[in-house]
């Protein structure tokens, strides 16, 4: 090669600078951004709910404003029919996730869309009109957990294997799936059809608190998950 | 000096005699990967195949598991490899640095029978930390990650102290910095939260800022040393082309790593900065394509190791494909909303993995074999050349078989099961039954198999090459191996 002349973007000192800076600017933002979505990302946050919700219906509604569905809190639903206290709730939805984790449930199924993709999403599994009506929905979900090898939800013939769950894990698992399915997801997955939970006309007539009426699901003024 | 052509040890420096064992555990968990690769991709077909035996999640996790240590055992060994050519001195605790091969090595080892046996345990903390986390790629129970960071640390005393004693090149400041991000950021990964969207917040820490940041500047270190060592490329035109790396990988890939914050509870101002930041990822991804390919090039693809060559632009090209274009292709919000968590996904990361980092470390066993022989002639025409020819060849036809028939699978599940059927069980299996994604499924297997035979090849080959080579290895021109120093 000949000695050409060296221009400033072409010398090793200028580019050594530029990594240096670009690295640590891009840090800092990195650094700062995580602050704020750490807080705003809380348990009891706005965008991801108290564990407690689980006391409460839970819909998935189309937005105007936003333009996609959100997750909407509507009227007190005790899962099993037993209304849990904060601590209760928090404890009962860590013990579903720790099944979760120590079942590897994430390598065949996708959380908030990671995972794996051999089995279905599980975001919004427990809005899931596969699950039939919302009257039978926990039990069927906890027997299906406890014994998935005899239970055949497709034509591939693809089974969830028994992963000795416990009915007590079986519990907690459904906590856990009720309540990440309030959490905010920017409206992913999108067009999703949940189950129908709104109640009969007459009943609806009956419980008209403001939170249910707002809760019922084709009510405009939905508010998004408190 | 031993015989030409002959594995010996002798013809290694204290680093390197390191190098290959980590270099041989790698090749054998690659040889793991591609097993359990297959096996899970048949009960895509056949469902009850060892269902209840070995299922699908226990065979999936052996694959990324063993994906992501030999991985990081051919990157560990890279990093030996070229320490005491680099520093220009002996590596510094080099008795300990063994000794931590051993610990880490049978620690794997443990792991993996822990899976293969154990499989899973009760809902309770003690479960993550003796069988498994849980948690993708870094499913490794707790007790093994820590062993893992501390044997993490002894590697970098010995890179840190062996630079510090010797010299310090442009290539080792590079890499002392980029381990210590590296392994800081295992930490990010190594504690229980309840809150998923907290989780998989700071589980992407570990995942993107390592592929898609540091992972990718230490393939520039490696890159930057190995065409020094094929080409004799000046060490100034490396090194400065390793500055533009790292700070275009860095610039584009920390603020990146929003492209995985859109949908997981995360505020909606990552919809903006992780699309912008991650559309610009690919950029450094072409200047590696232009350094490798130029430098190639302007020596004329004369070379003293024509495999290892030929896998660094392999790796060049791979990087910017696997990563840089099909990256890109669902980077974007607007089209992340439907194929996010499809076969998409798994087409991205399959051709990723292997183009960007695979390549690499095979580039590096194949720097490893010709120096154990005792520096033996791998230039053209070496004796049994067809083996690492048709080898890189089924590799390569393997897994852009496997990368199309799984994007095949992916636009047709992103169309039928995401955008038509709004991700309902329902709409999962009506996309997962349709006759395309079964045919997807297919075509990957069959061109698993490919890949399989490849990878057999490949582990002949590099068992062989050059052990019926009586050349020493081609010389650099006078000013070649002056600059290469
Ligand atoms: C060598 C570098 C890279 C590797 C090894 C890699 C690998 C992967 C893998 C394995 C996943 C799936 C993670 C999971 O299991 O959930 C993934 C996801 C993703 N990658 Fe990469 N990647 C690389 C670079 C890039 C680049 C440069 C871009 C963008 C330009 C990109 C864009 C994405 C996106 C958007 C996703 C999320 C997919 C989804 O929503 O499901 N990647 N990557
Ligand atoms: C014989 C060859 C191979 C076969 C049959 C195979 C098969 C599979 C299967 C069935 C999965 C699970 C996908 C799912 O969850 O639905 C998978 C995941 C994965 N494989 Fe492979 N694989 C092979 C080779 C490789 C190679 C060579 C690499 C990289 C070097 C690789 C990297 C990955 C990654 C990163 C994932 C996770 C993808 C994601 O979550 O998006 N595989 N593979
Ligand atoms: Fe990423």
């Amino acid at each position: 090669m000949t000695a050409a002349k060296l221009y400033w973007w072409a010398s090793e000192s200028f580019w050594k600078k530029m990594a240096i800076w670009i690295t640590a600017a891009s840090a800092v933002v990195l650094i700062f951004l995580t602050f704020d979505t750490v807080a705003k990302i809380t348990a009891g946050s706005k965008r991801v709910p108290a564990y407690s919700v689980i006391n409460h219906r839970i819909d998935y509604v189309f937005d105007e404003k936003r333009n996609h569905q959100v997750p909407v809190i509507g009227p007190e639903e005790p899962l099993f029919g037993r209304k849990l206290s904060e601590e209760e709730a928090a404890a009962l939805v860590s013990k579903g996730k720790l099944t979760v984790q120590a079942k590897n449930c994430m390598n065949c199924h996708t959380l908030l869309g990671n995972g794996a993709y051999y089995a279905p999403d599980l975001t919004k599994a427990w809005l899931d009109p596969a699950w039939g009506s919302k009257e039978v929905r926990e039990q069927l979900m906890v027997d299906f957990l406890i014994d998935p090898s005899d239970k055949l939800h497709n034509v591939l013939g693809r089974r969830m294997p028994k992963l000795g769950i416990t009915e007590e894990e079986a519990h907690a698992v459904v906590a856990f799936l009720k309540w990440m399915s309030a959490i905010d997801t920017n409206g992913f997955p999108a067009n999703f059809k949940p189950i129908e939970q709104s109640d009969t006309p007459a009943a609806a007539n009956v419980s008209s608190a403001p939170a249910a009426s707002q809760a019922a699901g084709a009510a405009p003024e939905s508010t998004p998950v408190q | 000096m031993a015989t030409l052509g002959v594995l010996d040890s002798a013809n290694l420096n204290g680093g390197q005699k390191l190098a290959v064992k980590y270099f041989t555990v790698a090749i054998a968990l690659f040889g793991a990967q591609v097993l359990f690769g297959l096996l899970a991709g048949l009960q895509y077909l056949y469902p009850d195949f060892l269902y209840g035996v070995l299922d699908f999640s226990v065979n999936r996790m052996l694959h990324i598991n063993a994906m992501v240590v030999w991985l990081l055992f051919g990157f560990i060994g890279a990093a030996y490899w070229l320490l005491e050519d680099e520093a220009g001195v002996p590596v510094v605790g080099l008795a300990l640095g063994n000794l931590i091969f051993w610990v880490l090595t049978l620690a794997v080892t443990v792991v993996v029978l822990v899976y293969l046996l154990v499989q899973v345990g009760p809902g309770e903390i003690k479960s993550i930390w003796l069988i498994n986390e849980g948690r993708e790629y870094i499913e490794a129970p707790r007790w093994a990650d820590i062993g893992i960071v501390v044997a993490v640390l002894v590697f970098f005393y010995n890179v840190a102290a062996t630079f510090m004693k010797g010299r310090f090149t442009g290539i080792g400041g590079v890499l002392v910095l980029d381990l210590v991000a590296l392994a800081g950021l295992y930490l990010a990964g190594m504690w229980y939260t309840p809150n998923v969207s907290m989780d998989q917040y700071w589980w992407w820490w570990v995942i993107h800022l390592w592929v898609e940041a540091t992972w990718e500047v230490l393939v520039g270190c490696l890159l930057a040393y190995g065409l020094m060592k094929t080409l004799g490329v000046s060490r100034r035109i490396v090194e400065t082309w390793l500055y533009i790396e790292v700070a275009l990988l860095f610039g584009s890939g920390i603020l990146g790593l929003g492209h995985h914050y859109f949908w997981i509870g995360t505020p909606e101002y990552w919809l903006a900065i992780g699309g912008f930041f991650s559309a610009l990822e690919p950029i450094p991804l072409v200047a590696m394509v232009v350094h490798a390919v130029f430098d190639a090039g302007h020596h004329k693809l004369k070379s003293t190791n024509n495999p290892a060559l030929a896998w660094m632009i392999a790796q060049a090209f791979g990087n910017f494909f696997g990563a840089g274009v099909w990256g890109f292709m669902h980077t974007l919000p607007q089209i992340n909303l439907y194929t996010h968590g499809t076969q998409w996904t798994a087409s991205h990361g399959h051709l990723a993995f292997f183009g960007a980092y695979a390549t690499i470390v095979i580039a590096f066993v194949y720097l490893a074999v010709q120096k154990w022989r005792g520096n033996v002639w791998m230039s053209g025409e070496v004796v049994g050349s067809w083996r690492w020819k048709w080898a890189i060849f089924l590799l390569h036809v393997g897994i852009i078989g496997m990368t199309m028939a799984l994007l095949i699978a992916g636009y047709e599940q992103s169309q039928i099961e995401r955008a038509i059927e709004g991700s309902t069980w329902m709409g999962y299996f009506a996309a997962q039954a349709h006759p395309w994604f079964q045919q997807g499924m297919v075509w990957r297997m069959i061109t698993g198999w490919i890949f399989a035979a490849g990878f057999l090849l490949l582990a002949w080959d590099l068992l062989t090459i050059g052990s019926r080579e009586s050349r020493p290895a081609r010389r650099l021109e006078p000013q070649e191996a002056m600059a290469a120093g």
